[in-house]
């Protein structure tokens, strides 16, 4: 196989850039696995438990990107109690003590500590880009310690996480010489910044092309940042709240004027005076991506007249507010169309909320359409087998009908064959969520045509272990499985136990499944950690084999048990 | 803003409405709801009453007991940092006479009056509250200058802080002047 000297075999090692190729290159022989390994400088790790950072460290000694995710998706829905785990203070840790050169880490649910930031910010000479999604656990504290201490810092994204905020003076800890920032993201934070020091800080960072601000931005900021930084390509403004015949929403307008040629990615709006939103019209022609999805305040007409400058739009989030009748300005006028996600905004009983209607129209109009989101009041089979031959292109279909088990209204029949027709028609779908009433029928098409399916959230669906021994046997590509509500019992989980050494985890809650059950898979396959949370009982009971299980994880590992479960955590 | 209109948009504010306290039955804004409403397998037919009812706060919206399955735990599935965002900050500034400065307050870190002008009295230094004769004030301890808390509604004119109820005041205030007590004379 090596004709080629290993100098050679790693140059050509560099241009293989997905996780997937490396892992697959790496099982060619061992001299290929041993250059692989001392050339790997990117890591995804999908849950923390699955391996211990000694071994990742030993395995890739010339590690510098690291992504970590920690706690189950279901954690994003309360589904997970508070204090189950997923804390990052052991990786950092083990990374510090080793010689890892660590330049970017990007975290999604996990439990990020001060300790941990001021450690981070202390260990690696040259960090460049912490991104952190939907992580809690820390505060401004923690954040200043990075800003403080991380010299040639490139990007800080804080996205969707629970920060504490000691209303500090984290921005201002920048040193002067930090010039390098390219990224910065601080939208999800409550409290006050020093708007001074954020407008020297932007001032003084010539590659800035990232900025999403907080609420607490004022106008008279925004203005000064976007004459100061014209060059800016993703930009969020969280407070846009003016009196339109004031000199300073003038300014404003004039400032934004000056960016309309970079700007391209447009969010935020919480706070938002509808009526200046013209202000914006000169950047939309422009925008490629509009998130619109916290936007309370924009609504009805302003809304359509905002999307109608929208022509090149791939990416559009927003709230179920826009109505059918705005989800057909949106096909009208966004041919372009990539990814689309309705959130709800009242969550019952809002009348201009979407149905099949918008979809539908939506499908019409954007055949590029590959990704969706989409929170509506009612489905039908017919909108579905319509939306399924319109946009055959999806790779991501989630669709959650509020009413969780709601019937096709025309019809009062389950969406089995709706949902058989997005399976069979989408070849190409790697993430699936159902909702809406489904009997097993739906898991017959999912594991008959779902052939690259990786991702597949249930609940509220099904009739019998028939279901989900569909998917399990016909999925072959399928690495997360999420089950909720659901009457799948210990039948369906017991058939094909190797099955979940393929796949990265199996939440099950409120299903069917027993005490007993799980026992014997732990003991069966020792490669899987079975969690079960007993919340309810007293930590010295012991549970009977027969007792229902109310929530249950399970993951591959070769890390064994974890040691820093909770009481109520239960390893099999 | 003179006065004399603040006492006419006062009792605008207060008569009787078809709206819940602090809603505006006019206009075409929608307040969001705070809890999760799941009807699981309810038919259609209820689920039109239901928009109905919504449509008209007289009617009781208690009417209809929950089933145990309705309020679902983490359905629909929406991140709670998104529920927590959509309940929202009011930021509204505040300014006291004489000060060089303006300071901000989330209103919606507030339950009550009470609680509104204690951090008033933190927010500026040298402020005490002072209460005689149920009256709102703020003293400046250094001059002994007693200052009226007082706000702008929606419509524009200024109000003496507490002449609604304190919910109408959150939807209501667009930002908080501590007036000098003797200037205030004739508002609310």
């Amino acid at each position: 196989m090596n004709y080629f000297p290993d100098e050679v075999i790693e140059h050509i090692f560099d241009s293989v850039v997905s996780h997937r190729d490396r892992n697959a290159v790496s099982l060619v022989c061992k001299s290929w696995y041993r250059i692989e390994r001392c050339t790997r400088k990117k890591v995804f790790i999908g849950n923390c438990y699955s391996i211990s950072p000694e071994r990742l460290i030993q395995r890739f000694p010339d590690l510098k990107s690291l992504t970590l995710k920690g706690k189950p998706h279901f954690a994003d829905f309360s589904l997970v109690p508070h204090d189950w785990g997923g804390f990052v203070y052991p990786w950092i840790e083990a990374l510090s003590k080793s010689k890892v050169g660590l330049e970017e880490l990007r975290l999604k649910r996990m439990v990020v500590s001060d300790e941990s930031l001021e450690l981070l910010s202390r260990s690696f000479q040259n960090f460049k880009s912490l991104v952190l999604i939907s992580c809690e656990g820390f505060s401004t504290d923690g954040l200043a310690a990075v800003a403080a201490n991380c010299r040639f810092l490139r990007e800080l994204d804080l996205q969707e996480n629970e920060v504490d905020d000691h209303k500090g003076q984290w921005l201002s800890c920048f040193p002067d010489s930090c010039t390098s920032l390219e990224s910065l993201n601080f939208a999800c934070l409550k409290g006050e910044v020093n708007s001074g020091a954020l407008e020297r800080l932007v001032a003084r960072s010539p590659n800035l092309k990232s900025l999403r601000l907080n609420r607490s931005v004022p106008a008279g900021t925004l203005i000064r940042i976007l004459m100061s930084a014209p060059q800016l390509v993703d930009l969020g403004i969280a407070s846009f709240v003016h009196e339109t015949y004031s000199a300073i929403f003038t300014n404003l307008k004039d400032a934004i004027l000056k960016c309309t040629k970079s700007i391209s990615s447009l969010s935020g709006f919480m706070e938002v005076t509808p009526h200046c939103l013209s202000a914006i019209y000169p950047i939309c022609p422009n925008l490629t991506s509009l998130n619109l999805s916290y936007a309370a305040g924009i609504q009805g007409n302003e809304l359509i007249q905002l999307i109608r400058h929208c022509g090149k739009l791939q990416r559009l989030w927003i709230m179920d507010c826009i109505g059918d009748g705005g989800l057909s300005v949106v096909a009208q006028t966004c041919k372009d169309l990539q990814e689309l996600r309705v959130f709800p905004c009242v969550t019952f009983g809002n009348p201009a909320a979407v149905t099949e209607k918008g979809l539908v129209a939506i499908s019409k109009g954007c055949p590029k359409l590959h990704s969706l989101l989409y929170f509506c009041h009612q489905m039908t089979n017919a909108a579905l087998i319509t939306v399924a031959k319109n946009c055959p292109n999806f790779i991501r279909f989630r669709l959650c009908i509020l009413d969780a088990t709601k019937p096709d209204p025309d019809t009062q029949q389950p969406l089995d064959e709706g949902f058989g027709a997005i399976v069979q028609s989408c070849r190409r779908l790697r993430r699936l969520s159902l909702s809406g009433q489904l009997t097993d029928r739906v898991f017959l098409y999912i594991g008959m045509y779902a052939e690259q399916l990786e991702m597949l959230s249930i609940a509220f669906a099904g009739e019998s272990d028939k279901g989900m021994l569909y998917v399990l046997n016909g999925c072959k590509k399928l690495r997360k499985l999420e089950i909720r509500d659901s009457p799948f019992g210990n039948a369906a989980l017991l058939m094909d136990i190797g099955k979940y050494e393929t796949m990265r985890s199996l939440w099950m809650s409120s299903c069917e499944v027993t005490v007993g059950a799980c026992k014997i898979l732990a003991k069966k396959m020792p490669r899987l950690n079975v969690e079960i949370f007993n919340e309810n009982e007293q930590a010295d009971c012991n549970l009977e084999d027969g007792q229902r299980v109310e929530k249950m994880y399970l993951y591959r590992t070769l890390a064994g048990k974890r040691k820093d479960a909770p009481e109520y955590v239960w390893t099999m | 803003m003179s006065p004399e209109s603040g006492n006419h948009s006062s009792d605008s504010e207060i008569e009787l409405t078809l709206g819940l306290p602090g809603i505006k039955s006019t206009g075409t804004k929608r307040g969001f709801y705070d809890t999760v409403d799941l009807h699981l397998g309810t038919s259609s037919s209820s689920y039109a009453s239901e928009s109905s009812r919504n449509n008209n706060f007289l009617c009781s919206t208690t009417n209809k007991s929950p089933s145990p399955k309705e309020q679902v735990v983490g359905w629909p599935p929406v991140r709670a940092s998104r529920k927590n965002a959509m309940k929202s900050c009011k930021y509204v500034k505040v300014a006291m006479d004489g000060a060089p400065y303006l300071r901000k307050v989330d209103l919606e870190m507030y339950e009550s009056y009470d609680q509104l002008l204690r951090a008033l009295e933190t927010m500026f230094c040298c402020l005490t509250i002072c209460n005689h004769l149920n009256e709102r004030k703020l003293m400046d301890t250094g001059n002994g200058i007693e200052y009226m808390p007082t706000y702008e509604d929606r419509d524009g004119d200024w109000m003496l802080l507490g002449d609604v109820p304190w919910k109408m005041f959150v939807e209501s205030c667009k930002r908080i002047r501590l007036m000098i007590s003797s200037e205030a004379m004739g508002l609310g």
